[in-house]
């Protein structure tokens, strides 16, 4: 005990701190490196990085990678893998290109930007990427095909088709209503900005809450009450400060003046308003909390974690684990789906190149938040994280001047470094790999 | 036959008749007969690779068998994978444990049957109340509920696997080497526990490499070598150098130790 007596501050009592707050250290870590990171490429960039307009740009580029790495999380801890990701985008972003401009208006006489052209586009898509997905999975698990074999395959079936099936050309204009999921064309202005963020506030009280009174309930420990509420302080405080920057960024004024001309009407002089809370962003928030509720709340997630923790366990334990491989690459297409939506509604258009290499920043962003290869372990905020950590990467060298190779490299190095970083803190903490 | 009242009108809790199970070419399991009465222990003796766990499987779910028929209370039983041997009220503690390392006590004990909420979601509190009660009976020292399995010892871990078999109101209970990775006390503890199922009447198939044990736990034993059946016998028949003698040579004893 000689030792712990030169420590200020012994390193036990620091670690109580964090378990009487139940946070865990690992995602403490990520979020301590992704502040060091963004604070360093700000000085860099002389305050340029942390801009309220930097942050909405960030957010905005990030949804469609962050959307798929949720569902690589399931993928991955069943000990599986998809390489095919990119390329189902590319797929569905297609298929939905073509049923919004060329089948929904001409072949059934709809008429581009109907109010039901949206909506119907996106069922096509989801239900375009959720039957590839599905046919993945029954040829990993019925086939007992590695899926290794079957998403390389689909890596370049579906990139070709998408190819196959527009001939490779750009298709654009899309349906102005189908626009409004790519980002700066969608967005909630201020006010409703704020309101949901409220309603977010009250949710996440609430969910706090409920959890305590579970726990009281049946007699169990519970934290401390002043840690309580200062997990319900930081909450509140990242819900609205989010929604806080968001809404400080302002719309351009010439872009606004185009607006008002576009509405025949004539902007008022010193008019300001605020891009505030994408759709986009709050699609991956409501996906984001749908799949928590799904990895942690129900049978599906727990036989998810199950499987990839033993499989022989969860097959005697009555689990049907071929058909959880269906159901897991079906939920992956449905999300590849839903990214080839905000994609091709970023860049108002589909292209032929849209979604390349997608599969690498999906997988590395589950792999950098946390989720082991090896099976049976991941989160579903540590992928977001690990891809809102990749895109600033990515973005912040490209605003430092980093050339694109360099870039690269950099970004291909962390992936590295972030596993091995994870395999040493695991083993460490004795978790098995 | 003074023991087991009745047993002799009454059809078994379980008869298992002409198993065969083969892997690839090898006959794991040839022609095997074995059954079960409600509050009777039947040990099942053999060397490593008799076919012992492969019989089991049979029952519980988890293998197919080639040829035979599973009967539950003279009734034919159609058991096609774990679930539906669950169904029968079939509960097994495997020789592997079948824990996902990965998941809590909690989660282990209900894997497949999990308590849920109105809503349809897993209910862990309710779950975590419900392993703390039957872990206050089984193995009173048990404190990591919040941990991994993985972050058990082996004596934990077996406990789990117990407390997941006990839980669920067996009917017919399946033990495969449920002692092996336990100290001198737990095993004791284990032996109390089977006494006590025992007398409420469930029935108990137990695989067990020690002789000991089951002299002193069994009502009755069967005996395999390379996958057929030796013989079937009653304990009180028996001396542990006759079993000792049918687990090596392979041969039944002579006279009124058959059953
Ligand atoms: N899943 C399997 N695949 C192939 N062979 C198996 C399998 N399970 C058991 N066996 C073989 O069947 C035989 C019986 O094994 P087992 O039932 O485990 O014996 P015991 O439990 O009596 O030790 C052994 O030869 C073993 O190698
Ligand atoms: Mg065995």
């Amino acid at each position: 005990m000689s030792d712990s007596i030169s420590h200020p501050i012994p390193a036990q009592s620091r670690k109580n701190i964090f378990r009487t707050l139940e946070l865990d250290t690992r995602l403490l870590g990520m979020i301590g490196a992704f502040i060091i990171l963004a604070l360093a490429f700000n000085m860099v960039t002389d305050g340029r990085f942390l801009t309220p307009r930097n942050i909405f740009n960030l957010t905005i580029q990030t949804v469609s990678v962050a959307i798929m790495a949720t569902g690589m999380v399931f993928v991955i801890v069943t000990r599986n893998i998809d390489l095919s990701v990119g390329s189902l985008l590319a797929t569905c972003s297609a298929v939905m290109a073509m049923v919004q401009t060329w089948i929904l208006p001409d072949l059934l006489g709809l008429g581009l930007n109907n109010p039901l052209t949206a909506p119907i586009t996106i069922v096509a898509g989801l239900a375009t990427g959720t039957l590839i997905g599905a046919f993945q999975g029954w040829l990993v698990g019925y086939m007992l095909i590695p899926s290794f074999i079957v998403t390389l395959g689909g890596l370049l079936v579906w990139r070709n088709v998408a190819w196959y099936l527009t001939n490779g050309q750009t298709i654009g204009p899309l349906d102005r209503n189908f626009l409004v999921f790519g980002g700066t064309n969608g967005t909630f202005g201020a006010t409703l900005s704020w309101g949901i963020g409220v309603i977010a506030v009250g949710l996440a009280l609430y969910g706090l809450w409920a959890a305590r009174r579970g726990k009281l309930a049946h007699g169990f420990q519970v934290k401390p009450l002043w840690a309580e509420v200062v997990m319900a302080a930081i909450t509140t405080g990242a819900i609205l400060g989010f929604v806080g920057i968001l809404n400080a960024y302002d719309i351009p004024v010439r872009r606004l003046a185009r607006l008002f001309k576009a509405r025949g009407e004539v902007m008022p002089d010193g008019f300001t308003s605020a891009y505030g809370l994408p759709v986009s962003v709050l699609v991956l928030i409501l996906v984001a909390i749908a799949m928590t509720i799904v990895a942690k709340r129900s049978r599906f997630g727990r036989y998810i974690f199950a499987t990839g923790g033993n499989p022989d366990a969860a097959e005697l334990a009555g689990i049907n684990t071929r058909f959880l491989t269906v159901k897991v690459f079906a939920l992956m297409g449905a999300l590849a789906a839903l990214s080839a939506v905000v994609a091709s509604a970023r860049l108002t258009n589909h292209t032929n190149d849209i979604g390349t290499l997608d599969e690498l920043r999906v997988i590395a962003a589950a792999v950098i938040g946390g989720t082991a290869l090896s099976g049976g372990f991941g989160t579903i905020h540590g992928a977001i994280l690990g891809a809102l950590i990749m895109q600033s990467l990515q973005s912040g060298m490209a605003m430092v001047g980093v050339d694109a190779p360099l870039q690269n490299i950099v970004v291909g190095a962390v992936l590295v470094l972030a596993v091995l970083i994870d395999i040493i803190y695991r083993r460490k903490t004795g978790a098995r790999l | 036959m003074t023991s087991a009242p009745g047993a002799l009108m009454d059809p078994p809790l379980v008869e298992m008749r002409n198993i065969s199970v083969s892997f690839g070419g090898i006959k794991a399991v040839d022609d095997v007969s074995i059954d079960l009465y409600p509050g009777e222990v039947v040990g099942l003796l053999g060397h490593n690779g008799a076919g012992k766990t492969t019989l089991i499987k049979v029952l519980s779910g988890a293998y197919q068998r080639d040829a035979g028929q599973i009967f539950i209370n003279g009734e034919e039983a159609h058991i096609a994978n774990p679930r539906d041997a669950r169904g029968y009220n079939i509960e097994t503690i495997y020789q592997t444990l079948a824990l996902a390392d990965n998941l809590d006590a909690a989660s282990n004990l209900f894997l497949g049957r999990e308590l849920v909420t109105s809503f349809g979601l897993v209910d862990d509190s309710a779950m975590e109340a419900e392993t703390r009660k039957i872990m206050a009976r089984l193995n009173p020292n048990f404190e990591k509920f919040a941990n991994p399995v993985s972050a058990l010892s082996g004596g934990q871990r077996q406990s789990v696997a117990i407390a997941r078999a006990v839980y669920f109101n067996a009917r017919i209970l399946i033990m495969d080497e449920p002692t092996a990775a336990l100290g001198p006390h737990e095993t004791q503890m284990v032996a109390e526990l089977i006494s006590q199922l025992k007398s409420e009447g469930i029935g108990i198939f137990l695989i067990s490499h020690d002789i000991h044990d089951v002299m002193q736990l069994c009502d009755r034993a069967s005996v395999m070598k390379n996958g057929h059946l030796v013989g079937s016998v009653r304990i009180e028949h028996v001396s542990d150098d006759d079993l000792l003698s049918m687990i090596i040579l392979g041969k039944p004893p002579a006279g009124p130790a058959r059953s």
